[in-house]
């Protein structure tokens, strides 16, 4: 292998890069825009949950719960019958049905404990999970108020100081950038590599490659070399101006460490392109494979949802996949501030996939040549 | 123009008159007020190099372009009247320019044909007997069963003229049918078209060629140059016009004084006998299999310094490959090659540096100026750095490049960039120059002064060139010619000599009959061309024609291009992976992905207390099944480093002193600190634990007070219904099947029709008498078919997988999922309207339907709770009705009455939207 070749193959990649605006957009999109949109997308809070009352009591008591619910975290609240309820829940136009039964405020004031009913629709993912609580907790502080009696604590003394590390606000903005920058790191060097080695091949070049003085390995490396620098430094931007910068999240750790462990993951990531392409051969094929390999390595990677959820099998099949391996040192780097003692067995898991999907890519490249 | 048109009519009529035609894309301007008269019932050329426009006019008349200015009637009627198109295209047949351009690669040769036969509506039996008459005819027979893109460039032709003919037109319209085809196919297509238009008498043929030696043969010719018609008439009124003895030359003296400028005729000076013993190139019994294919056999050659040594040979019959291992590129099977006395060697990069090579397509750095490309090839060749510009700018001035050095390649005429790729080819002064194809689609003038500079290169300079070709009078400049068919060197001699020895008039006389003594040693069944296609039908099968045409909806029609869309679909294996498993692969990642259960968290105890109490704490935390306990933490360093890399989501600490705190009923503290990293976690993490606190403090306060008043003012009781473990797999896999269901399909469908834009097959569309409708819903059959398949394997995956009940009616839920696969594949149709590359179509697919799927579909806000443009999408888009069905269906114990209105919408949208599809469909190019 001479160092000079894939120097300058590396040097004809990138003009070849700033010379195809397609890319170029989708670089800078995926590495500012999209990221910046992440962020302030918070697909977790309530927003206007349905919220439906039947009302058999109408009394000052049930009154106050029904004005009690307004947006931007409920809808207003309809008025049902009794009998509506069920029709209105099966054709899924509420989330929660509150039925306060008659007679409701006699009971409260008479201190018979009376049972005022919540249904919640727990096919609708985020609301009912998160929106449960509120109505119950508007529900009882209504009431409380209400009653207007002060009841002493039959509870220990016992306090629970419960304290977020690394988040103490737990600010979802924190969070979902730098996700996106991980998303995007994979999925560019892959789209990058495979694009580069396909244009090559639609274009009739790599036949012309061959008759020069100009090994595989040089070729293969010159691309994995070029198009790994490009996402490094867009990476390395994105997290200088628009994280840190725009964004305002809070670093903890050495973004160098980071870079280091970035580099390692675009070593594994870009020797997969070049297999993905030999295998798809032309640009659409190419797409195809891409939609069925990259969404698992991201959302199974536990870059969105934590690894020790999901089942036993696919936590250790994901070990294999270098995704896994960078999302911790990111999330251990980036967010807790880890330093190199700690995540070191990354780094080693890192650098081992990489040269064994580099070993296996080389072999194919070689043989998709013939 | 047209008036020498008129005199030069050998028969009565016009097939086609063109009228002040013009065409434009976007700048370029292919064709300018071209006025011209086609004689009907005879042989018309329309001869011109690339580029010209030759192709733009042949797409017009057949009807495949859009008239954008003028006029065109073909066959008695405006061409650009869509009624006029659809009655009169069963008449007219259309090969456009390409290898197999129009033909599936994937069907066999009989599948391709019955597809063609199809789209005219013929009967099963009219078909195969059709097709047996005309695979004999064409020597085809043998090879009926072989797929399309395995076929030789001249078998790839033929079947095109069979497909072409299997309707019995009247106009034959060919674009470059023999561009790219070996001498023998060529003369056997021509001898083909001569027995058919025998048979079928007034058929009119119009051809579009780059050869001129064909052309001579032609009844009319229209040349043609920068989209502009130079002269028409018969071959022999052009040669007298222009005063010489062949059509190359007459082209050429036609063409406007700048264009001939320094024109001069190529000779090239006999070589010295002296250099002989120099030999450059030795190859001796050169073998190559690939598996059980011989692509080379036994090839031996002795190539001396400085001789140009031509290549003749079809496309495919071992050509490059005998370049690669005479160059050592490629290691041979069996025989051996020597460079300079050196036996090539592929590992031996050395070798590389005396080849210079310039391939088929041209193939330098598009995204490269012409300087920079010469840099790049001279720095790989590994020249001395410091000699890399002096080169440059010699190699510049001698290929005329020196205006050129900063523009990229796209931007340059044809001519200029072959020049281009001899001048990378050169740049390292190699000893020996490959040339695969280097003219072909090069203007006469342009190749001339290619072949100067060859002649130049070899006699000046002693570079051996090895050049391969199918222009004859470019064989003829070779000092020495190689034929080769099939993997075997048939001859190789000077042209004098194999002229002489097969007693010829002409080279390429010469070489058919090589050909055909091969072809005759090697197999028989490939008899001479006898006779056209028998026509099976009988006389009133014009009329027959005419009523298919007509016809609105014709079932076999339709039935065609169902059949043809599941053979290729069942031969691409990543398209038919995606279809058949890409949902559930996906909705086992999504399924996984979303999961919002929060399960196995893993905690430990700092505890300094150490007492009954302190662990009683502890063992409640870890009762839990949400948590699991590690080993207990040592001390404050111990926890950060464990919760740093991770290890632990949850530490608590229980300071000293605890229990007794407890006991005497004083304040006590417990601290608890979450990894904050992942926010939605912590959180419910914290709710967790909160929870087992506030529990742990119940029990606690029942053992010391008694189970007094822990009773209320009221009960508040929740009731989660549909799902009472409130199991995220339960509320989302009955609402990701929808998204599935519209994704994969939709995009699939979009792709069966951007492929056959970008692949150029939808000019069989565009030329028959298929009608839109039929198009789409012959398209739409197989894929609403796999998407069935789909529902039924998501249905059970989701049940059996991710145990998620489903307690409604199997079949209001079956029914419902077809006709939303009907709806969102015709949504596929929709959007494939206005996409025209694949990798667009996958990319563009997936956001247009993605979007509105998750955010406004009610996968995880209810379309009740949207307000504005998200509540109007919601309302509209089918996939939120979708979700309601089978939300209802899987959880909501739900049936047909109870969901009725959520059918409504799907049952407008698919009609609905098949229609759009069918609106924005183009039926011609534009």
């Amino acid at each position: 292998m001479r160092l000079a070749n894939v120097f300058h193959l590396g040097v004809k990649e990138l003009r070849g890069l700033a010379r195809d605006p397609m890319l170029l957009i989708l670089i800078v999109y995926s590495f500012s825009l999209s990221i910046y949109t992440a962020s302030n997308a918070t697909p977790d809070t309530l927003n206007r949950a349905a919220i439906a009352i039947v009302d058999e009591d109408d009394s000052p008591i049930s009154s106050r719960i029904i004005t009690a619910f307004y947006p931007p975290f409920f809808s207003v609240p309809r008025l049902i019958d009794r009998s509506e309820m069920d029709r209105r829940m099966d054709a899924g136009l509420d989330t929660f049905a509150l039925n306060i039964p008659p007679n409701f405020q006699r009971d409260v004031l008479a201190q018979r404990a009376p049972a005022i009913q919540l249904n919640i629709d727990a096919t609708r993912m985020s609301q009912a999970f998160t929106g449960g609580g509120y109505v119950q907790s508007i529900v009882s502080g209504e009431i409380d108020e209400y009653t207007n009696r002060f009841r002493g604590a039959t509870a220990l003394p016992v306090n629970l100081v419960l304290r977020a590390r690394f988040n103490p606000q737990l600010d979802k903005s924190w969070f979902m950038p730098i996700s996106n920058v991980i998303t995007s790191i994979t999925m560019l060097s892959i789209v990058l590599t495979g694009a580069a080695l396909i244009r090559e091949r639609e274009h009739g070049t790599i036949e012309h490659l061959l008759v020069m003085p100009v090994t595989p390995t040089e070729v293969m490396v010159s691309k994995i070399w070029s198009m790994g620098l490009v996402v490094l430094v867009a990476s390395a931007l994105s997290l200088a101006w628009v994280v840190q910068g725009i964004l305002n999240v809070p670093i903890q750790g050495s973004l160098a460490l980071f870079l280091a462990g970035t580099a390692l993951q675009l070593f594994a990531t870009t020797c997969m392109g070049i297999f993905l392409a030999t295998i798809a051969g032309s640009m659409p094929q190419f797409g195809l494979l891409l939609m069925l390999v990259l969404l698992p390595l991201q959302v199974l990677s536990g870059a969105m949802t934590p690894r020790e959820s999901m089942p036993e099998i696919i936590q250790n099949l994901m070990l294999a996949a270098p995704n896994t391996h960078f999302v911790i040192l990111a999330q251990a780097i980036l967010f807790r501030g880890a330093g190199i003692s700690i995540v070191w067995p990354q780094l080693a898991a890192l650098f081992a996939i990489g040269v064994i999907f580099f070993y296996f890519s080389l072999r194919r490249f070689r043989r998709f040549l013939r | 123009m047209s008036a020498l048109a008129g005199k030069a009519e050998p028969t009565e009529g016009f097939v086609a008159r063109l009228q002040d035609v013009g065409l434009s894309y976007r700048r370029t301007r292919a064709l300018d007020a071209i006025t011209l008269d086609i004689p009907a019932g005879c042989m018309v050329g329309l001869i011109g190099p690339d580029g010209v426009g030759k192709s733009s006019l042949l797409s017009l008349i057949a009807g495949a372009h859009a008239m954008q200015e003028g006029r065109i009637e073909v066959l008695g009627g405006d061409i650009a009247d869509s009624r006029h198109r659809r009655l009169t295209s069963p008449r007219i047949a259309f090969m456009p320019q390409g290898l197999g351009k129009n033909l599936y690669p994937t069907l066999s040769v009989f599948e391709n044909a019955d597809f063609f036969g199809g789209l005219f509506g013929q009967s099963a039996s009219e078909r195969k007997a059709r097709i047996a008459t005309l695979l004999r005819s064409t020597g085809l027979a043998a090879f009926a069963n072989r797929p399309a893109g395995k076929l030789s460039g001249g078998m790839k032709q033929k079947l095109g003229l069979c497909c072409a003919l299997i309707h019995d037109p009247d106009l034959l319209i060919l674009d470059e049918p023999t561009t790219g085809v070996d001498p023998l196919s060529r003369r056997q297509f021509w001898e083909l078209i001569d027995d058919i238009r025998k048979e079928r008498e007034g058929m009119s043929v119009i051809v579009s060629t780059a050869y001129m030696e064909e052309a001579a043969r032609f009844d009319w010719l229209a040349a043609m140059d920068a989209g502009k018609v130079l002269a028409t008439g018969t071959p022999k009124e052009l040669l007298e016009r222009t005063n010489t003895s062949n059509l190359d030359a007459a082209f050429v003296a036609l063409l406007p004084e700048e264009k001939r400028r320094g024109h001069t005729e190529v000779t090239i000076s006999p070589r010295g006998g002296g250099a002989a013993e120099d030999i450059a190139i030795e190859a001796q019994h050169l073998t190559m299999r690939f598996g059980d294919f011989t692509a080379v056999d036994n090839v031996s050659f002795r190539i001396p310094r400085g001789e140009i040594f031509g290549f003749l040979g079809s496309n495919g019959c071992g050509k490059t490959t005998t370049m690669k291992m005479l160059t050592g590129l490629l290691p041979a099977s069996e025989g051996t090659a020597h460079l300079f006395g050196r036996a090539a060697d592929p590992n031996d990069i050395d070798v590389r540096r005396r080849i210079g090579y310039m391939s088929q397509a041209f193939s330098l750095y598009t995204e490269l100026s012409v300087r920079q490309n010469l840099e790049l090839h001279a720095r790989l060749f590994q020249m001395p750095p410091e000699r890399i510009r002096d080169r440059i700018s010699y190699v510049a001035q001698r290929f005329e490049l020196v205006d050129v050095m900063d523009t990229l390649p796209d931007a340059l005429p044809l001519g200029i960039r072959q020049r281009l790729s001899l001048a990378v080819a050169m740049v390292h002064s190699p000893e020996i120059l490959i040339l695969d194809e280097p003219t072909s689609g090069v203007d006469p003038v342009a190749r001339d002064g290619f072949w100067e500079i060859l002649a130049d290169l070899s006699r000046k300079d002693n570079v051996t060139i090895f050049v391969s070709t199918h222009f004859m009078n470019e064989a003829a400049l070779c000092d020495r010619i190689s034929l080769m068919h099939a993997g075997k060197v048939l001859v190789s001699d000077t042209p004098a000599n194999i002229v002489r020895m097969r007693k010829a008039d002409t080279l390429e006389q010469a070489f058919v009959e090589y050909l055909e003594d091969a072809i005759g040693e090697t197999d028989n069944q490939n008899v001479k061309v006898s006779g056209a296609p028998q026509p099976p039908e009988i006389a009133d099968r014009a009329a027959a024609a005419h009523e298919r045409s007509s016809r609105f909806f014709d079932f076999g029609r339709m039935f065609a291009y169902t059949k043809r869309e599941t053979l290729e679909l069942q031969r691409d294996p990543i398209r038919a992976t995606l279809a058949l498993i890409g949902s559930i692969v996906l909705m086992f990642v999504i399924g996984y992905g979303i999961n919002m259960d929060v399960e196995n968290l893993s905690f430990a105890v700092l505890d300094r207390d150490d007492t009954s109490i302190s662990r009683d704490y502890a063992i409640q935390v870890s009762g839990s099944r949400y948590f699991v306990e590690k080993q207990p933490i040592t001390s404050y360093d111990d926890m950060d480093r464990r919760m740093r890399n991770g290890e632990l989501s949850l530490a608590i600490e229980i300071p000293p002193g605890f229990g007794r705190d407890v006991m005497r009923g004083h304040n006590a503290e417990i601290s608890a600190w979450i990894d904050g990293a992942m926010p939605t976690r912590a959180e419910t993490v914290r709710g967790y634990v909160q929870g087992m606190h506030s529990t742990w403090l119940t029990q606690r306060a029942r053992q010391l007070y008694g189970s007094a008043a822990i009773v209320g003012d009221y009960q508040l009781e929740v009731r989660y219904r549909y799902n009472p473990n409130v199991l995220s797999l339960i509320a989302i896999v009955p609402a990701v099947i929808p998204i599935l269901l519209l994704m994969i399909p939709s995009m699939l469908t979009v792709l069966s029709v951007v492929r056959e834009k970008e692949l150029g097959s939808i000019t069989n569309f565009y030329v028959t008498p298929v009608t839109r409708f039929e198009f789409l819903v012959g398209k739409q059959i197989p894929y609403v078919i796999l998407a069935a398949l789909n529902v039924v394997m998501l249905t059970a995956f989701a049940i059996f997988a991710f145990g998620v009940p489903f307690t409604g009616s199997f079949l209001a839920f079956g029914t419902a999922a077809l006709i939303y696969v009907i709806v969102t594949t015709s949504m596929g149709f929709v959007i494939s309207t206005f996409i025209n590359s694949q990798i667009a179509a996958i990319f563009g697919t997936a956001l247009i339907t993605m979007v509105p799927a998750v955010q406004y579909s009610g996968l995880i806000d209810p379309v009740s709770s949207l307000s504005g443009f998200g509540a109007f999408v919601g309302n509209i888009f089918p996939t939120a009705h979708f979700v309601t069905i089978s939300r209802g269906a899987f959880s909501k114990g739900l049936d047909f009455a109870d969901l009725r209105t959520s059918f409504v919408p799907l049952l407008i949208a698919a009609p609905v939207l098949l229609c759009l599809a069918a609106a924005f469909l183009k039926k011609q190019e534009t």
